[in-house]
C-alpha cells in the first residue's frame, strides 16, 4: 500500500513530467489551447501509460532484452489504437479536437520513458500506479497550462466566461506563439525555484524517467538543450 | 502541379511543423546550439521523412485499404519508420561513408522524432494520393529543416547575450521559438 501511494506521489510531484522532468512537450504545447482539451489529452496518456506499464510489467520476463524497444512500441501502440476507438465511439468531440495527436501519443517519451525505466523492471501492481501516477501528474500540467492560456487568451476557463466583459482576451495566447510564450515562462519559473533550492543547499538532483532512444527529448528537456 | 506547389508551400511555410504543428520540439530545441548539427539533424530528417511518407503511403494503400485493416496503421507505421531508420542507417554506412559521418549521430534519433509519424498520419487524414504525400513529407521535412538552422542561427548570435540567470537553457530558445512563431504567421497571407 506504500509503496502504491509513494508511486503515486513520484508521479505526481516529485518527477511531475510536465513541471520537473519536462517530458512530452509536443502534446504539451499543440493541445493546450483549453482547459478541457489539455485534460483529455491528460487523461488520454493517463489510461495509455498505466496499462502499457502494467503491460510491459507483465511481460518483462518474456520479451528478451534486444528487442525489447519494438516489443514496448507494438504494445503501447496497441493500446494507442483501442483508445482511440473507444474515444472516437464515446467522445467524438474531444476525438475530433485532438485529432492528430493521439495517434501520437506512441512517441511520447514519458510512456516509452517509464517503460524503460520502471515497469521493464518492476512488478505489475506497482508499475501500474507509477503509469497512474506520471499519467496524473502530466494531466495536472496539461490542464494548469490549458487553464492559463484559455483564461487569457479567451477569458474562459473550462468553457465558461469567467474574466469581465471589459476583458480583451489576447488571442494570440491560444494560438501557436502563446504556446511557447506560456512554456518558455513555466521553465524559467522552473529553473529559479531549482537556483532557490540549490542555494539553500538542497538535494536537487533529478532522475530523469528518459533512456535510450529517447536521447534526444532526454538531452533537450532534462538538461535544457545543453545537446 | 499547381496543386503540388500549394501542398509544399502550405506544409513548408503555412503550417511549419515544428512552429505550428509542435511536431518535432525535442529536436528542435535539443539539436540546435551550432548551425551545423542543426543542418545536419535537419536533413537526416528530410531524408527520413521523404522516403517514409513514400513508404507508408504505398503500405496504406497496398496492403492496410486491400485487406480492411486501416485501423492498424498506428502500429504498423511505426514499426515501418523504427525499421527505416535501421535500415536507413546500415545503407547509408555501407555505401557513403561521408554521409554517414554527416547525418550518423542524428539518425537514430529520429524515430521518436513525433514529426515522422505525424506527416506519415497526416497523408492519410487528407486521403493524399502517394506522390502528394511525399512532396508533403518532403516539404514539411525541409520546413523543419529551415525552422532549425534559423533557430540554431539565432542561438549562436544570442550565445554571449546578457540573459537573466532563470532564461538559460530551454527558456529564452522557447521564447524565441515565440518570435519566430509570430513571424512565420507572416506566411499565412501566401494561402
Amino acid at each position: 500500500m506504500n509503496k502504491i501511494a509513494e508511486r503515486l506521489y513520484n508521479g505526481l510531484v516529485k518527477e511531475n513530467p510536465t513541471f520537473v522532468l519536462m517530458l512530452g512537450m509536443c502534446p504539451t504545447l499543440a493541445v493546450t489551447t483549453s482547459a478541457v482539451n489539455g485534460l483529455g489529452m491528460g487523461l488520454t496518456t493517463t489510461v495509455i501509460l498505466a496499462l502499457s506499464n502494467a503491460m510491459i510489467a507483465a511481460l518483462r520476463k518474456i520479451i528478451p532484452n534486444g528487442v525489447r524497444m519494438p516489443a514496448f512500441i507494438v504494445v503501447v501502440a496497441s493500446f494507442v489504437t483501442i483508445v482511440q476507438f473507444l474515444l472516437q465511439g464515446y467522445v467524438p468531440a474531444l476525438y475530433e479536437s485532438l485529432g492528430i495527436y493521439i495517434p501520437l501519443i506512441v512517441v511520447n517519451c514519458i510512456i516509452l520513458g517509464r517503460a524503460e525505466a520502471y515497469a521493464s523492471m518492476n512488478p505489475v501492481i506497482p508499475s501500474f500506479f507509477d503509469g497512474l501516477g506520471m499519467g496524473l501528474g502530466f494531466t495536472v500540467g496539461l490542464t494548469c497550462i490549458g487553464i492559463v492560456r484559455e483564461l487569457v487568451g479567451a477569458g474562459k476557463a473550462f468553457g465558461a466566461r469567467v474574466m469581465p466583459d471589459a476583458y480583451e482576451p489576447m488571442t494570440i495566447f491560444i494560438l501557436a506563439p502563446g504556446a511557447f510564450l506560456v512554456l518558455s515562462m513555466l521553465t524559467a519559473l522552473q529553473n529559479r525555484v531549482k537556483r532557490r533550492m540549490e542555494m539553500k543547499g538542497q538535494e536537487t538532483k533529478i532522475g530523469t524517467g528518459c533512456t535510450g532512444s529517447c536521447a534526444s527529448c532526454h538531452e533537450s528537456c532534462g538538461k535544457g538543450g545543453e545537446a | 502541379m499547381r496543386e503540388l506547389l500549394m501542398i509544399a508551400v502550405g506544409a513548408a511555410f503555412i503550417n511549419n511543423v515544428v512552429l505550428s504543428q509542435f511536431l518535432g520540439i525535442c529536436a528542435f530545441v535539443g539539436v540546435s546550439k551550432k548551425t551545423e548539427t542543426a543542418a545536419g539533424m535537419g536533413a537526416a530528417v528530410v531524408f527520413v521523412i521523404t522516403i517514409s511518407s513514400l513508404i507508408a503511403g504505398v503500405i496504406y494503400k497496398y496492403i492496410l485499404t486491400p485487406f480492411d485493416v486501416t485501423y492498424l496503421q498506428t502500429i504498423v507505421f511505426i514499426l515501418v519508420i523504427a525499421a527505416l531508420v535501421q535500415f536507413v542507417e546500415m545503407v547509408v554506412k555501407k555505401y557513403s561513408m561521408s554521409l554517414y559521418n554527416a547525418l550518423g549521430v542524428y539518425l537514430p534519433l529520429i524515430t521518436t522524432n513525433c514529426a515522422v509519424l505525424g506527416v506519415a498520419l497526416i497523408n492519410v487524414t487528407k486521403n493524399y494520393s502517394i506522390l502528394e504525400g511525399v512532396v508533403n513529407g518532403f516539404a514539411t521535412a525541409v520546413g523543419f529543416l529551415i525552422a532549425i538552422v534559423l533557430m540554431a542561427g539565432i542561438r549562436e548570435k544570442t550565445e554571449y547575450n546578457d540573459i537573466p540567470e532563470s532564461f538559460k537553457g530551454s527558456p529564452i530558445v522557447l521564447l524565441t521559438a515565440c518570435l519566430m512563431a509570430i513571424a512565420f504567421f507572416g506566411f499565412s497571407g501566401l494561402k
